[in-house]
């Protein structure tokens, strides 16, 4: 996993609540090899319909999305976020998500991060105010700035993330390494509790 | 301090606790499918890690698999690949796996309860988010995405921070004609599809305790509708009943033991939860989605909603995208919507008690003209099960298709698909755009309903049926 550095780019605002898994790709893809990449086929029934906002040519190389509430619902496919990641695309910003869509972000170096519904409807206006403008998202000090460059300030917020999410994402270092190296405990916990509960 | 049943599921499965609350969490059952397993093998492979408890992992296929018959081999080259690559798989890192043909094939969120594998108590994952399903037995059974498959391969634990608790009450009987498919739709009308979101949700009340297990699955399998991490209902003498002489179940002086465990996981008297919720089964009507969200959910003696009643701008444009995509006019009574699909199945509603309660509404009727009704029973155990009651006869003499278990036409990745503009009542559990095939229109009803809208032809009142 790479390790997560500040983000300057793009942003491109996301008008509808309750964004499933499912229009972020649908089931019919999931079969490809993770090696073939998912990021054309990002949004791919909604972009097959045409007009839609991240092929507009103002937000090419965009690399933040900002949502409405419940992003990432639904299916647990983590084929969503290698769809957002694989199209080059590193932060989500909404006001809630889906809770295993949430957790998948992190495993990828995918960094959701959850503003309060109204900073999240400002973002959203300013940036289709000034299409194409970009925000910088600093994950060391926990800040959203933007959108910048231009004189339509929607200014800057902090946001919360678990600590120890956030030290693996700057670090780069995946779950498993760390919890590899909680061995002993596990053995340790598995060992008795096994022996309390036989019928498992 | 009094506990939730959540909490003493969450306490007893805790390895290690770390310093921002994040829990290192023991995993007791780890179901796997050839959709969202193949790239966490992979993983494993590149790392040159095993799995460290194959006992405790069992391997499935069921959601890209045609339903048709499959004794000549899978026709479809994707679907075959998967397949083949989970059996390469498997064999690899020695995970116990029931093949395509084994009669225990099946939906792998009716196998698990089904087989004695899905236990009160257990924590149960797998990376499919319907694994909720399982909380029906009073385990904590949650969907996870790929690298936590990987994780639990690897590891059996997962790194988790517990969720909050909510309580959805049901309390008083329900009337004819409604069942827990019903239940969990006007539950997730009420409290929409984010009102769960962060929380696990037991389910109690009268008229939860008063349903079979097949209707607390459904309950329980709906709960990510409502955005829930994962639904539970405590177990109680309904639960040990059938977990009793399950195959994988323990048995004798085990069960007693084991049994004697569950009865202590029900909450204490006094115990907590950050939100509660009460609904009144007595107020119930049967339920019909009209939208493209779980929580447009409608009695079905109501009409389309207006757009143009909402006052909130974002929410008006939301409806009105609704009422376009799914094809209809305000004001129009949901049962003039004539469907041109049917299908009765799914992790949802694909046990013996639904095939039972699609033939009772389908027994003596016939399927309307220009219908097509596919009804894929959830295993080949459901499937030799309906068989043996002659539930198969019925349905095929009433002009429905009768199929192989898989997840057919719940998500649109397997042969079984709407075509675009197709209209169908399904027994499922999304009716997102697209989930049933590109710009097919999704209406969730029950089994019963979904039978009464294939002799109909249109959406109907299954109370007027029987």
């Amino acid at each position: 996993m790479n390790k997560f550095e500040t983000v300057e780019a793009v942003a491109v605002p996301l008008e509808m609540p309750n964004i499933d898994t499912d229009q972020i790709i649908p089931a019919r893809f999931l079969w490809r090899a993770r090696s073939e990449g998912y990021g054309q086929l990002l949004f791919n029934d909604v972009r097959e319909a045409g007009g839609f906002i991240l092929d507009r040519p103002e937000y090419k190389g965009a690399e933040v999305i900002v949502a409405d509430k419940n992003f990432g619902c639904g299916s647990s496919r983590e084929h969503a976020v290698w769809a957002l990641s694989d199209a080059g695309l590193k932060v989500v910003i909404a006001p809630s998500f889906g809770d295993i869509f949430f957790n998948n972000s992190f495993k990828n170096g995918f960094l959701p991060i959850v503003l309060p519904e109204q900073r999240c409807n400002e973002l959203r206006a300013a940036l289709a105010r000034n299409p194409g403008a970009k925000v910088v998202v600093d994950l060391e000090n926990q800040t959203v700035t933007g959108p910048i460059g231009v004189n339509d300030g929607y200014g800057q917020d902090s946001f919360d993330i678990d600590p120890f999410r956030k030290e693996l994402l700057l670090q780069g270092v995946d779950d498993i390494t760390f919890t590899l190296s909680q061995g002993e405990a596990i053995t340790a916990f598995e060992s008795r509790y096994l022996a309390e509960t036989p019928w498992i | 301090m009094a506990r939730t049943l959540f909490d003493k599921v969450w306490d007893a499965h805790v390895v290690e606790r770390l310093e921002d609350g994040t829990c290192v969490l023991y995993i007791d059952r780890h179901l796997v499918h050839e959709v969202t397993s193949p790239q966490a093998f992979e993983g494993l492979r590149m790392a040159g890690r095993k799995v460290r408890r194959p006992d405790a992992t069992i391997a499935v296929v069921d959601h890209n698999v045609a339903t048709s018959d499959r004794r000549s081999g899978i026709k479809e080259e994707d679907s075959r690949i998967q397949v083949e690559t989970l059996e390469r798989n498997v064999e690899a890192f020695g995970v116990p796996y029931f093949p395509l043909l084994d009669p225990r094939q099946g939906i792998v969120h009716i196998i698990g309860p089904e087989q004695g594998i899905s236990l009160p108590g257990n924590t149960i994952v797998c990376g499919d988010s319907h694994t909720s399903t399982h909380g029906a037995m009073g385990a904590l059974a949650f969907g996870i995405g790929t690298s936590e498959v990987e994780h639990v391969l690897a590891t059996q634990t997962l790194l988790q921070k517990p969720a909050k608790n909510m309580l959805v009450r049901v309390d008083g009987k329900l009337p004819a004609g409604c069942t827990a498919k019903d239940i969990v739709l006007a539950i997730i009308g009420r409290i929409g599809t984010a009102g769960g979101t962060g929380h696990v949700i037991e389910f109690a009340g009268e008229a939860i305790r008063a349903l079979d297990m097949a209707g607390r699955m459904t309950v329980c399998n709906m709960s990510i509708e409502a955005g829930a991490r994962a639904g539970m209902i405590a177990p109680d003498e309904t639960t040990f009943a059938y977990v009793a002489g399950k195959p994988f179940a323990p048995k004798g002086a085990a069960l007693e033991q084991a049994i004697a465990y569950w009865k202590t996981l029900p909450a204490d008297a006094g115990a907590v939860y950050d939100k509660t919720v009460v609904l009144d089964a007595a107020d119930l009507a049967p339920m019909v989605t009209w939208g493209t969200n779980p929580e447009a959910v409608l009695p079905v003696t109501a009409v389309v909603p207006d757009p143009a009643a909402e006052p909130d701008e974002a929410k008006r444009v939301q409806l009105a995208r609704m009422v376009e995509y799914m094809g209809l006019t305000p004001g129009q009574k949901l049962t003039d919507l004539k469907v041109d699909v049917v299908f009765i199945g799914s992790c949802t509603k694909g046990r013996i008690e639904d095939m039972r309660a699609a033939a009772e509404v389908a027994r003596g009727r016939k399927v309307a003209p220009g219908v097509r009704a596919l009804v894929v029973p959830g295993s080949g155990i459901v499937k030799l099960q309906a068989e043996a009651e002659g539930i198969d006869k019925i349905l095929l003499d009433a002009g429905f298709e009768w199929r192989e278990p898989g997840c057919s036409m719940c998500l649109g990745m397997n042969p079984d698909n709407l075509t675009a503009g197709q209209r169908c009542a399904s027994t499922s559990n999304r009716n997102f755009e697209g989930r049933q095939g590109p710009g097919g229109r999704t209406h969730l009803v029950s089994p019963a309903m979904a039978a009464a809208a294939a002799v109909t032809g249109h959406i109907a009142d299954v109370r007027e049926l029987v």
